[in-house]
């Protein structure tokens, strides 16, 4: 505990509400206060009422929140997959940082040049996936992995080495170490990354945009067009629904990490 | 199966630097070697070096008759213990002490059994479902050593397996040890240590390192009783190390004639000699040195006196009867003649005092 008097600490406390709520709460509390009005005219919303809502939770939009779902769990898998094995390929090289950097450029450019690379980069047999939900999941692979990647080396540096050397003398080859003993210890920053890719393609907008074909819809898509045309409430009411459902999701995964910690 | 290990010329380098230079050593089927030395002496990378986690630059590292020198860990067939226990601690008690024999793919319906029978010879039983974590360091560490064990290596290898326990537990862990290789007379044991101590309690020999070195190999008792370098007679054991200079009949040190064996050193050359502290008298006797009391410990059965003989400082370990002498005071201490052991002097640097180890 940094501050000791009671007083101090409501103090700091005090500071902290006060850049939080402007920066982080009040927008969340605008979208939500938004989604259920039907005007807005005053300082306060007017007119409550639930339309949106039904609207924002059946048909399309139940589509659109299912194609959001399986893109981001599509997408934080292999995104998991690609770096994890980049970080325990590259542990201890120097092919480290030049990985790490090559998974980071993705994040460094608009998502809009990753969008269009792919696009160009797929428009051809025999690498045709323009048109697919593939190049969607893609995507945000792409745009996702570094934050997978970075969880991972970090965690794998402090991992001491004697657990797989302790493993290996007793007599495990290369793949039971990797098995039962690294990745069950890297478990909380594997669920802690895929939490973060999970949350960040849900989220993504500018290079699905590009890419997704008129059958494979992401919510925030349904989203960005409501509020184009106006629609403004029940793009709201649709906003709420990903991030409540985002946040179930990430409470479920926090919930797996907790349990891999306390063991 | 009897196992032992043998060094061929080890030398292990990393980007240049020698931290072990041409070990030649050999530990019989049964034996329990201690490589004693003090830190960066190149002991724990002889051990690694078994174990499989460091390549030799050069010379063989022999299991048995299998030189195990390009064979993987995983290979080796070797148990090891580690200071920091290394146990897994996502799984419980009786899974990490079952690891090993399901890596070795041991038959499934002999595996409950082998653990059991680990976990008794280590007096685990009772922890069988609890997490590491949930256990205090020393039932971790008779866990980690009840986990080498199921494998039935034969070959062990400890390295610093005591250091993270309380000397009270270090004690108790040290006779269980003692015991275990009594249960086990089969197994070779390595057991790298900085503490003479568990050297002296446990092995069978002891392989003395330094400066990435062997520099003595000897039974406890040889090193102890008849150390041949000034190193093993400071580092095993505590030492008065004196330079004297041989004479006809004896030894001369700060103008007096000494009463002791000088063996076929000659006449006129320098040499060390060496007296251990609990050796020494106070009073006269035979071998009396005067001097002045610079400093004067209690350690409840002896006292520790530091007495300074002509400008040299020579320790004496006293019973308690005699009281402690005041600081300052003239004393006179003695040894008998066979408790003194002749050395060469050493190349460089051989000052008199004590050398603690």
């Amino acid at each position: 505990m940094l501050v000791h008097s009671r007083r101090a600490r409501r103090a700091v406390h005090a500071v902290f509400l006060a850049l939080f709520l402007p920066v982080f709460a009040l927008p969340f509390l605008v979208v939500a206060a938004a989604s259920l009005a039907t005007r807005w005219s005053g300082i306060l919303p007017a007119g409550v009422t639930l339309d949106h809502y039904r609207a924002a939770t059946g048909g399309d939009a139940i589509d659109a929140l299912t194609t959001s779902l399986l893109t981001a769990l599509a997408a934080s898998a292999l995104a998991l997959v690609t770096g994890t094995w980049a970080a325990l390929a590259a542990k201890g090289s120097r092919a480290r940082r030049v990985v790490g950097l090559l998974f980071m450029l993705p994040v460094a450019v608009p998502s809009v040049v990753v969008g269009l690379s792919l696009l160009v980069a797929f428009s051809r047999p025999p690498l045709l996936l323009n048109g697919t939900s593939t190049i969607v999941v893609l995507a945000h692979a792409v745009l996702v992995t570094s934050f997978a990647h970075q969880a991972v080396s970090a965690a794998l540096d402090r991992l001491d080495p004697a657990y797989e050397q302790a493993a290996a003398s007793l007599g495990a080859g290369p793949v039971r170490v990797l098995l039962r003993v690294r990745l069950p210890l890297l478990l909380p920053s594997l669920s802690a990354a895929a939490g973060l890719c999970f949350a960040l393609s849900m989220g993504e907008l500018s290079a699905t945009i590009m890419l997704y074909p008129p059958d494979w819809v992401p919510l925030p898509v349904k989203v960005f067009a409501a509020t184009d045309r106006g629609a403004l409430f029940s793009g709201a009411a649709l906003a709420v629904v990903l991030m409540v459902t985002t946040f179930l999701v990430l409470l479920a995964v926090s919930r797996i990490r907790t349990r891999a910690v306390h063991r | 199966m009897t196992t032992g290990i043998r060094f061929d010329g080890v030398s292990v380098a990393y980007g240049g630097d020698v931290v072990l230079d041409s070990l030649d050593l050999t530990v019989e089927p049964g034996e329990v070697m201690a490589l004693l030395g003090p830190s960066g002496s190149g002991k724990t990378t002889a051990l690694r070096a078994v174990a499989g986690f460091v390549r030799p630059v050069s010379g063989r590292v022999f299991i048995g008759d299998r030189d195990v020198t390009d064979l993987p860990p995983h290979r080796r067939g070797v148990g090891m213990v580690v200071q920091q226990y290394a146990l897994f601690p996502h799984m419980r008690v009786d899974a990490n002490v079952a690891f090993g024999l399901k890596a070795r793919r041991a038959p499934k319906d002999g595996i409950a059994a082998r653990v059991a029978e680990a976990l008794e010879m280590t007096g685990m039983s009772a922890y069988a479902r609890r997490y590491p974590r949930e256990l205090s360091g020393g039932q971790q560490q008779r866990v980690a050593i009840a986990r080498a064990l199921a494998v039935r290596p034969g070959v062990l290898l400890l390295d610093e397996p005591l250091s993270a326990l309380d000397a009270r537990l270090r004690s108790d862990m040290l006779a269980e040890l003692a015991r275990l290789h009594r249960d086990l007379p089969d197994v070779s044991m390595l057991y790298v240590t900085h503490d003479q101590m568990e050297a002296l309690t446990l092995a069978d020999r002891i392989a003395l390192m330094d400066r990435s070195r062997l520099q003595d190999c000897g039974t406890p008792q040889d090193l102890y009783r008849r150390p041949r370098t000034e190193f093993t007679a400071s580092f095993v054991g505590t030492a008065n190390l004196l330079p004297v200079t041989v004479t006809g009949d004896g030894v001369r040190f700060a103008g007096a004639v000494l009463d002791v064996p000088a063996g076929t050193a000659a006449p006129g050359a320098p040499a060390t000699l060496c007296v251990r502290p609990h050796a020494i008298g106070l009073g006269e006797g035979p071998n009396a040195l005067r001097g002045k009391v610079t400093e004067a410990q209690w350690r409840g059965a002896t006292h520790r006196l530091c007495v300074d003989v002509a400008g040299h400082r020579v320790t004496a370990d006293v019973g308690e009867p005699h009281g402690t002498p005041p600081l300052g005071t003239e004393v006179t201490l003695h040894f008998a003649a066979r408790d003194a052991v002749l050395l060469p002097a050493a190349a460089a640097g051989a000052g008199g005092g004590a050398a603690h180890g």
